[in-house]
């Protein structure tokens, strides 16, 4: 460890690091704009100059930049130093030239990254007289908002946007102080990453649009640390509310899991807490008044719950709580998990070959770190954002380790890394049903039908050991990329395979799992990643309950059955006529859900409960790692509580047993565990309820926190006694502990002098580093070290049939969410339902673009506008899945087509 | 003993001082404008709201008595939605208006604000804003900031130049 001497203290730091991390991770405030802990230095802002002296007798010293200097033992630096002092505030002096007075009217106010560092700087007030340049703004879509004048040109938007994500319509124009970061013309931002910018950018040129239509100011939020709802990765999100109202969704930092981004999904797709749609009364249907309180309710419950049989159908969006609450109500062997066969079937693998620990699966972080990526049939793109963000990082890193190798430049150094790599690129295989936005950085492209992708797979892992079997009849293309793959995983270290259920075959995991196999060595480390649906699919999954159909043949046979439904919209998993037929048979069907939908209509009993945002949750992704997911606010109506209180209470009822108190989700956790081993662990998932700092609770507001004494005042001038919690050590005030919570137990980063989102570089151990404490959320499949044992089973190869299409889902980013699509800007992004055949299928069928085709499934028929596709096999129709409004299908199958 | 004649004496003296006490309420109080009494909201000189609702009033009060909520309307213009003053809470510490970067929240030199229920203390922006732009007269913020907001274009403001043409690259 070099030493190195900061205002001539000593101190040991890490190696490869440049001076700017070092002192971040010291602690010390050193102003910046350019450098980006994730995305590495350029040295264009000058913001962050020290004194470096040549050694312990140079008392004059130079200036330098310190994001582009290395540390080398016995180096001495100043950062105090009058001189270095001096030119940062100059710095700031010259970027305030140009500055507009928006302050007041500036989204970014009380959360800036310009603000905090003018003020580090101490430049206060304004010396130069003349005039300020102005720029004209950009139309960038429903969901970012552009205010060009307050550029800094720092850059950091542009290199973002277009290197690290990959995008392509943001650019940086014009020349000299006239540069200009912006669209060629006005127009949408076509990534799915561009809601980043917002925090990326350390001024107010990029703001939330969603959160100027309810703007709140930071310190205003009562914030807590959430997860997101819309994929089965988890990122952690900062949730902030204030008047009953969730505003906006942050980033909340976990090195392992999602860093320092998240997908536009999940930062915009918040809106849906606040819909109108929103369940708020207790139902009894079939009543004169419908609309009944809870002691109504709790009279009635009892009339259906006993002396019948309950089922329970489960759900992969409602919490691991909620889950197991539901299993305790009706009992292990009547819960089902409202999925179709096929689903359930493939996620039970995925869950089975995780807990067999043979083959390690990789956290978001170790995708970016691997050194070859093969993506079989999952269009990570729409299905799991942020994993194809990563993918995207392994590609550019790998690149770049390859340069250190010849020339030995530091990994931070980005611009000099990007000059020396160029366009060369890490291994990336991607193949997937149809073309997709990573095709571009990957080596190979495949696209095909599942079966034929997973043929390709089988032949992979035949090259890689030849005891398993080869493909026999093979195609040329399909030989040639499998030699080429497998040539390439061969080189690789940390190869990563990720495949997922949304292409719904089977084949896929099980040759993704055999190649994994077939790579692992003492040398080599491959990690298989799976994506699922939904964000708690693995917890679900992880329960080993019988799917939707089983739930079905019950209730066909048992006219005397009572379904509870927890949040889960039937007609989103199940084709509608199965789903009709369950509740025609079901004597009583009791729902609870967070919006209305086409379930909840079928409800005799339909009870409201709380979003994430309302109550707390345990989920568990993609890796098998649970997180907790804080409750954000209290609803202003009591009867939004979390599903595993309703359903706890309903226990009570049905099994007779003493309430004594309501349950906090530490209790429904040790339980689980108890009754499911598979879940060991997870009640440590995060410090218990009772848990405290000095006697004090950590307050989800800030100590800046406004209107307390007249938030309410129009309704009651007194004020009413502060809401408690008893689920968490969190608290609804601004009184507790202002020290370093938990990692898991973050409501919002802040430090002293640091109001914007970086203050989160003093929560961490070092830059970029893991969170103090070790980054929250535990893991709950470990590796057992266990052979492999192969699959093996090759499918057939895919062939047309005349007169009958096979059925595959398209998923979209923005559309297919559920939940998201309640977010306007997300819905107006959302495409119309389509289907996609291939030119000459079209030409067949005498169609063309643009024309309605009927496809006939599920016993019902359904009209789609047709798309023509050049770059689609022949014999497959494929169709937007999962847009609001839509049945869902039985992918997978051979469907009818007509005209 | 001396001392006691003398205080009686003074006390005594007093009898033919001019009273600083007043006949309030017939008799009124001569107030000056900085007097720190019930708080209003301003207008520009063109008459537009000045309030931008940027929240730093509400964060700089140390009762919390300030709730508002900012809105937006079809030129970009930000005004707050509602604006309430709990004034039961309030302690007239001028804060606010310290923290204001619009001069839109003034203190007054009223104070005849008693009422039977403490409800009524609290006001809402109805009760607040007043026609006139107060003490601080002429100055219109969105005159002065850099974004546009119906009340001038980018660039037309008094210390700003043209807007960038970006497909130029002339110095
Ligand atoms: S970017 Fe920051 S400094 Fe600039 S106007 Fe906005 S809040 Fe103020
Ligand atoms: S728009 Fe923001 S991120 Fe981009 S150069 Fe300007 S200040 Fe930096
Ligand atoms: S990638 Fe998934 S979990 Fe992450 S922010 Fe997007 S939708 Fe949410
Ligand atoms: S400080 Fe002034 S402009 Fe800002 S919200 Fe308060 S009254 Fe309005
Ligand atoms: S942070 Fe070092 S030059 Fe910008």
């Amino acid at each position: 460890m070099p030493r190195i001497y900061i205002d001539n203290m000593p101190f040991e730091v890490k190696a490869g690091k440049n001076l700017l991390e070092v002192c971040l991770s010291l602690g010390i405030d050193l102003p910046y704009f350019c450098w980006h802990p994730a995305m590495g230095s350029i040295g264009a802002c000058r913001q962050c100059a020290v004194k470096v002296y040549k050694d312990a007798e140079d008392t004059k010293g130079r200036i330098m930049m310190s994001c582009m200097e290395s540390v080398k033992d016995d180096l001495r630096i100043s950062v105090c130093d009058p001189g270095a002092k001096a030119f940062r505030a100059q710095v700031i002096e010259w970027l305030m030239t140009n500055h507009p007075h928006d302050c007041p009217v500036c989204d970014e106010g009380g959360s800036c990254h310009l603000q905090d560092v003018t003020v580090m700087t101490g430049h206060d007030y304004r010396r130069y007289e003349f005039k300020k340049r102005t720029y004209t703004n950009q139309y960038l879509g429903p969901l970012i908002n552009h205010e060009m004048n307050r550029c800094i040109q720092c850059y950091r938007c542009v290199r973002f946007y277009r290197d690290y994500a990959g995008g392509k319509d943001l650019n940086v124009f014009s020349a000299h102080n006239h540069v200009y970061f912006g669209r060629e013309k006005d127009g949408v931002l076509q990534s799915p990453f561009s809601g980043n910018l917002a925090e990326v950018c350390p001024t107010g040129v990029f703001t939330d649009k969603t959160l100027k239509e309810h703007y709140t100011r930071k310190w205003d939020l009562t914030n807590a640390p959430a997860i997101c709802q819309h994929c089965s990765l988890g990122c952690n999100i900062i949730a902030g509310e204030r008047y009953g109202q969730l505003r906006s969704i942050v980033n909340r930092y976990n090195s392992e899991v999602n860093g320092y981004f998240l997908c536009d999904k999940g930062r915009f797709g918040y809106e849906f807490v606040n819909s109108e749609n929103r369940i708020t009364q207790t139902l009894i249907r079939h009543r004169a008044a419908e609309a009944v309180d809870e002691q109504t309710l709790m009279n009635h419950l009892p009339h259906i719950l006993t002396g019948h049989t309950v089922i329970g159908i489960g759900s992969p969006r409602a919490s691991i709580e909620s889950n197991y609450a539901l299993m305790e109500l009706a009992g292990k062997e009547c819960f089902y998990q409202g999925l179709p066969d096929n689903q359930v079937f493939l996620e039970q693998k995925i869950a089975d070959i995780l807990s067999a620990g043979t083959i390690h699966t990789p956290s978001l972080k170790e995708i970016e770190q691997a050194d070859a990526v093969l993506v079989l049939g999952e269009d990570i793109w729409n299905t799991a954002p942020i994993m194809a963000l990563a993918v995207r990082q392994s590609v550019m890193r790998t690149a770049a380790a390859h340069v250190q190798e010849q020339v030995p430049v530091p990994g931070w150094h980005d611009a000099a890394l990007k000059e020396l790599a160029q366009e060369s690129k890490g291994f990336l295989a991607n193949m997937s049903i149809l073309s997709s936005p990573l095709d571009e950085i990957a080596a190979v492209q495949v696209h095909g039908t599942p079966d034929d992708m997973a043929r390709l797979g089988f032949q992979i892992a035949h090259l890689l050991n030849n005891t398993l079997p080869a493909v026999d009849n093979a195609a040329d293309t399909l030989l040639h990329n499998a030699t080429m793959i497998s040539q390439q995983l061969l080189l690789a270290r940390h190869p990563v395979i990720i495949t997922g259920t949304s292409s719904g075959s089977e084949a896929l995991i099980r040759a993704a799992y055999d190649i994994a196999a077939a790579l692992q060595n003492e040398e080599r480390h491959p990690g298989l990643a799976f994506v699922l649906p939904d964000c708690n699919s693995m917890g679900l999954a992880m329960t080993g309950a019988s799917s939707f159909e089983k739930a079905l043949a019950i209730v066909q046979k048992n006219p005397d059955v009572t379904a509870v439904i927890l949040e889960n919209d039937l007609y989103r998993n199940i084709p509608a006529d199965l789903v009709d037929t369950f509740f025609s048979k079901c004597r009583q069907v009791v729902v609870l859900d967070t919006l209305h939908n086409r379930t909840t209509e079928k409800a005799d009993v339909l009870i409201p409960v709380a979003t994430f945002a309302e109550g707390d949750g345990t989920f568990i992704n993609n890796e098998g790692r649970a997180q907790r997911s804080y409750q954000v606010f209290m609803s202003p109506d009591k009867v939004l509580k979390e599903a595993f209180k309703w359903l706890f209470e309903m226990k009570v009822i049905r099994r007779a047993i003493s309430n004594g108190h309501d349950v906090h989700p530490d209790e429904m956790l040790a339980g689980l565990e108890r009754a499911y081993p598979q879940f060991k662990g997870i009640a440590d998932v995060v410090p218990s309820h009772a848990f405290r700092i000095h006697g004090s609770r950590i307050p989800r507001e800030s100590q800046r926190y406004s209107g307390r004494t007249a938030m309410q005042a129009n309704k009651a001038v007194s004020e009413p006694k502060p809401l408690q919690d008893d689920d968490s050590p969190l608290s609804f005030t601004m009184e507790g502990y202002r020290g370093m919570p938990p990692a898991p137990l973050i409501p919002y980063f802040w430090a002293p002098g640091w109001n914007s989102g970086q203050a989160v570089n003093k929560y961490q151990q070092e830059t970029g580093g893991a969170l103090k404490g070790g980054d929250p959320g535990i893991r709950l499949f470990r590796e057992t070290g266990a052979i492999p044992a192969y699959f093996q089973d090759i499918p057939d190869a895919f062939s047309p049939r005349q007169g009958k299409w096979f059925l595959l889902p398209q998923y979209q980013l923005f559309g297919s969410g559920e939940l998201s699509i309640y977010t306007k800007g997300i819905a107006a992004l959302s495409p119309e339902p389509r289907a996609i055949l291939s030119a000459r299928d079209a030409a067949s069928l005498n169609m063309a673009t643009g024309d309605l085709l009927s496809v006939q499934t599920d016993n019902r028929t359904y009209q789609f506008p047709l798309e023509t596709r050049d770059d689609l096999q022949d014999g497959i129709v494929i169709l937007t899945a999962g847009l609001k409004g839509m049945d869902a299908l039985s992918w997978g199958t051979w469907v009818n087509l007509f005209k | 003993m001396i001392s006691h004649l003398r205080t009686m004496w003074l006390v005594f003296l007093h009898l033919f001082h001019k009273r600083e006490t007043i006949q309030y309420p017939e008799e009124k109080v001569a107030m000056r404008p900085r007097w720190r009494g019930r708080i209003v909201l301003t207008k520009d000189p063109d008459g537009g709201e000045r309030c931008v609702g940027c929240y730093l009033c509400a964060a700089a009060c140390p009762v919390d008595c300030i709730a508002l909520q900012a809105a937006e309307d079809e030129n970009g213009r930000r005004y707050p939605e509602f604006f309430r003053i709990n004034f039961s809470r309030c302690i007239f510490c001028g804060y606010c208006e310290e923290a204001c970067p619009t001069y839109a929240i003034q203190l007054t030199p009223d104070f005849e604000m008693a009422e039977y229920r403490r409800q009524d203390l609290v006001y809402e922006k109805e009760d607040l804003l007043i026609d006139s732009q107060g003490k601080y007269p002429g100055y219109n913020f969105y005159k002065m900031a850099g974004l546009s907001a119906g009340v001038k274009e980018k660039g037309k403001g008094e210390n700003e130049e043209a807007p960038v043409d970006i497909k130029s690259l002339l110095p």
